[in-house]
């Protein structure tokens, strides 16, 4: 289990392909990736602000009440703070289980919580050089509910 | 007391600096938000839509009516944005 909190950026296919080598006991690994999406090309750069410390501690919170639902093999969350370029990855998760469903089932759940209970916010600039806050959607408040 | 107050985003941003030190004797967070709000213009800007700000007290998230009996770090920030 492992959360990491990074700048750098980092290789999707090696974390992926380890983090499937990596596990013994699974046979369901899910993976998926948060990209900066331009919308119709008007973004020029996605700013990552984040909460140092208390977004290790919610991330790790999040994965642990993951492993209390699902029988999980393994997880991991990867999560980028700072500039970003469009296209660029910003996160992943990872989950292992012996079975699929509880695979998926783990790594939506990681996302919806990552996206409303971590310590991140978003300031795109565009093409132009005008700067916004991205707002917090009440769906994404919703999809919490589901659980 | 003697808090450590940190400030996110768009609060960073109206209140013109990331932490301070504050020196307070307020018994809740809304306590303390109305003591800043008196304080100064980017003050009242900042916390003028509560609806719109989170709080974490000691990195744990928190609400207005919560003690701050003991706390030593306070954040103030809009709703979380991550994936």
């Amino acid at each position: 289990m492992a959360v990491r909190v990074q700048s750098e950026a980092f290789e999707y296919g090696a974390e992926c392909a380890g983090f499937a080598a990596s596990v013994t006991d699974a046979g369901a690994v899910v993976t998926f990736a948060g990209i900066v999406r331009d919308d119709g090309g008007q973004l020029r750069e996605m700013e990552i602000e984040h909460y140092p410390g208390m977004t290790e501690r919610a991330l790790e919170a999040i994965e642990a009440e993951a492993r209390a639902r699902w029988q999980l093999s393994d997880a991991l969350i990867i999560h980028r703070f700072g500039p970003l370029s469009p296209g660029e990855i910003i996160m992943m998760v990872a989950t292992a289980a012996r079975h699929r469903a509880d695979a998926f089932a783990a790594a939506e759940f990681l996302m919806d919580f990552l996206k409303s209970r971590a310590p991140f916010w978003k300031k795109e600039t565009t093409a132009r050089g005008s700067t916004g806050w991205v707002a917090a959607k009440d769906e994404d408040e919703a999809a919490l509910r589901r659980w | 007391m003697k808090l450590r107050v940190l400030y996110f985003a768009w609060l960073r941003e109206r209140i013109g600096e990331p932490r301070e030190m504050v020196e307070t004797e307020a018994e809740t967070v809304a306590d303390l938000v109305e003591e800043l709000r008196a304080r100064e213009e980017r003050y009242a800007l900042a916390f003028s839509d509560l609806a719109s700000v989170r709080v974490a007290l000691d990195q744990e998230l928190a609400d207005f009516d919560a003690s701050l009996a003991g706390v030593r770090e306070i954040a103030f920030f809009p709703p979380m944005t991550g994936g």
